[in-house]
């Protein structure tokens, strides 16, 4: 079957519950697209034995009439960052790897679900990075320019997404590591709310930001895999045909490429076509959150690399290496006024969606950068591309909201770009019906990137 | 500790532990806490409008 005809969960799922489509067939063309894109780098580890024997066992349940759920027999990827019993963890990094004798509680959750493993992906070394420059197991190359990074730190799973290698994915957000790649590739990045999927098992980057949640190829596969991993059925019926959207103004608004600024206008303009309210919206201290966001996961980072760096510092990347022994230096007193200023931000973030359905902002401030280039010009103006790559998404790593990034077009160029949507602490599954229900009223559409682009 | 102080510090210590190269990297980590204490000022004294002098 043709990448192009394997798009979407929710159109694969019920077809393999009347044994029409084969758990195995789709484990086969999983492993023949990451086969024929292997210059992408996507995985680290490709589970082939494993994935067909849960497919065919798949196949068997399925047969005697036992259907688990619309993610029974669908092959999905795990970042690699995260525990699958019998596997190296290898957080990309050339420090020794964890080798795991239990699943993570979010693995095992696919595993009850009946999802198929089909291997663990790539990603930017201990998830420290938005490029995946940084890695042991080569560079991730973006599917629509390989000579441009793919984001980071989840790329490897939003290369996957996009070529067919699985159906689904695993990815950790610490600063935007599941929303950046899916907008730098044209996928679905759902950051659920803080804590709202378990991250036991999972390699800490900081253990008081750090998220785990599903990227996919549509915001309805994202619910159904949301619903399998929280145990919670997103109701969808009691929503309005409407919805008020709140753009932030100022700090995460004011410093974007032209082609992306024109892009979020063109959003903007398409939802008030629609009906829907989109009106601005004040983070009043919002451009404190970079100064914030170091003084936590630095210090948070180094607790848990003390002993790896004294044991195999010179096995990190010098990048990620430096980055780490920065946070050694951070003052306990500048912690604590962190988590301070934190809680102020989380109280205005709150207050902005008091008027709004929804926050409304892009995603990733610029398209894919280059591999290799550290500085990007906006409006004139050079911005180092780390610094850049986690202005729009890290602020609700501080703040714990849940948000989802989806696709909303291309550059002239053919690069994709990606919106963000932000909801209310507990609206998680709301946010999810709103993305739904907006997915195909915006540039991008359900789906409209995936299955392949070769 | 004052800002100023807690880099030279910091920066003698990467020099001591052979790591120079983390120096422009505490220099802009320096910048960053100077805003954030400048924020946290901001945040007190909004909470805390009285003087203790």
């Amino acid at each position: 079957m043709p990448a192009a005809d394997l798009r979407s969960i929710a159109e694969l799922g019920p077809r393999i519950a009347t044994g029409e489509v084969s758990p195995v067939a789709l484990v086969e063309g999983c492993l023949a697209r990451i086969e024929a894109r292997r210059e992408l780098n996507a995985f680290i580890t490709v589970l082939a034995m494993s994935a067909f024997a849960e497919a065919r066992q798949a196949a068997i349940d399925i047969a005697r009439g036992h259907h688990r759920g619309p993610l029974h027999g669908i092959p999905i990827s795990i970042k690699d960052l995260i525990d699958v019993a019998g596997t190296p963890t290898t957080a990309a990094s050339a420090v020794p790897a964890l080798h795991p004798e239990v699943d993570a509680p979010i693995v095992r959750r696919l595993r009850e679900a009946g999802a198929v493993l089909i291997g663990k992906t790539n990603l930017h070394e201990f998830a420290f990075g938005t490029t995946t420059e940084e890695t042991a197991f080569g560079m991730v190359r973006n599917p629509f320019d390989a000579s441009r990074s793919a984001g980071g730190s989840s790329s490897g799973a939003a290369v996957a997404l996009v070529e067919g290698m699985c159906f689904g994915s695993i990815g950790t957000d610490t600063g935007g590591s599941i929303r950046i790649p899916s907008a730098a590739c044209g996928i679905v990045g759902l950051k659920p709310a803080y804590a709202e999927l378990p991250c036991e098992g999972i390699v800490p980057l900081s253990t008081t930001c750090d998220h785990v949640g599903p990227m996919t190829r549509t915001v309805t596969d994202a619910r159904l895999m949301f619903e399998a991993l929280a145990g919670e059925r997103v109701a969808t019926r009691s929503l309005p045909g409407t919805f008020t959207f709140g753009v932030p103004s100022g700090y995460l608004i004011d410093r974007l490429d032209r082609e992306i600024r024109n892009g979020f206008t063109r959003v903007r303009e398409a939802l008030e076509a629609r009906g829907h309210t989109v009106r601005d919206v004040v983070i009043e201290d919002a451009a404190i959150t970079p100064d914030v966001y170091l003084h936590i996961v630095l210090p948070e980072a180094a607790q848990y690399h003390a002993r790896l760096l004294e044991a195999h510092a010179a096995a990190y990347s010098p990048g990620v290496r430096l980055r780490l022994e920065m946070g050694r230096y951070l003052l306990a007193e500048d912690y604590v006024r962190a988590m301070q200023l934190r809680a102020m931000l989380t109280a205005q973030v709150d207050a902005a969606l008091d008027a709004c359905d929804a926050l409304l902002l892009p995603a990733l401030a610029i398209a894919a950068p280059p591999l290799g280039q550290t500085t990007v010009e906006i409006d004139g103006t050079p911005e180092p591309v780390r610094g850049v790559m986690l202005r729009l998404t890290q602020l609700f790593n501080l703040t714990g909201h849940p948000a989802i990034a989806i696709p909303s077009g291309r550059t002239s160029s053919g690069l994709p770009v990606g919106m963000q949507l932000v909801g209310r602490h507990g609206g998680t599954a709301r946010l999810l019906s709103i993305a739904e229900s907006v997915e195909s009223q915006i540039a991008g559409g359900a789906g409209s990137v995936g299955g392949g682009t070769g | 500790m004052r800002v100023d102080d807690w880099l030279r510090n910091a920066c003698e210590d990467a020099d001591r532990r052979g790591l120079p190269e983390l120096k422009p990297l505490l220099e802009a980590l320096a910048r960053s806490t100077a805003n954030l204490r400048r924020a946290d000022e901001q945040l007190r004294t909004a909470r805390e409008p009285g003087s203790r002098e």
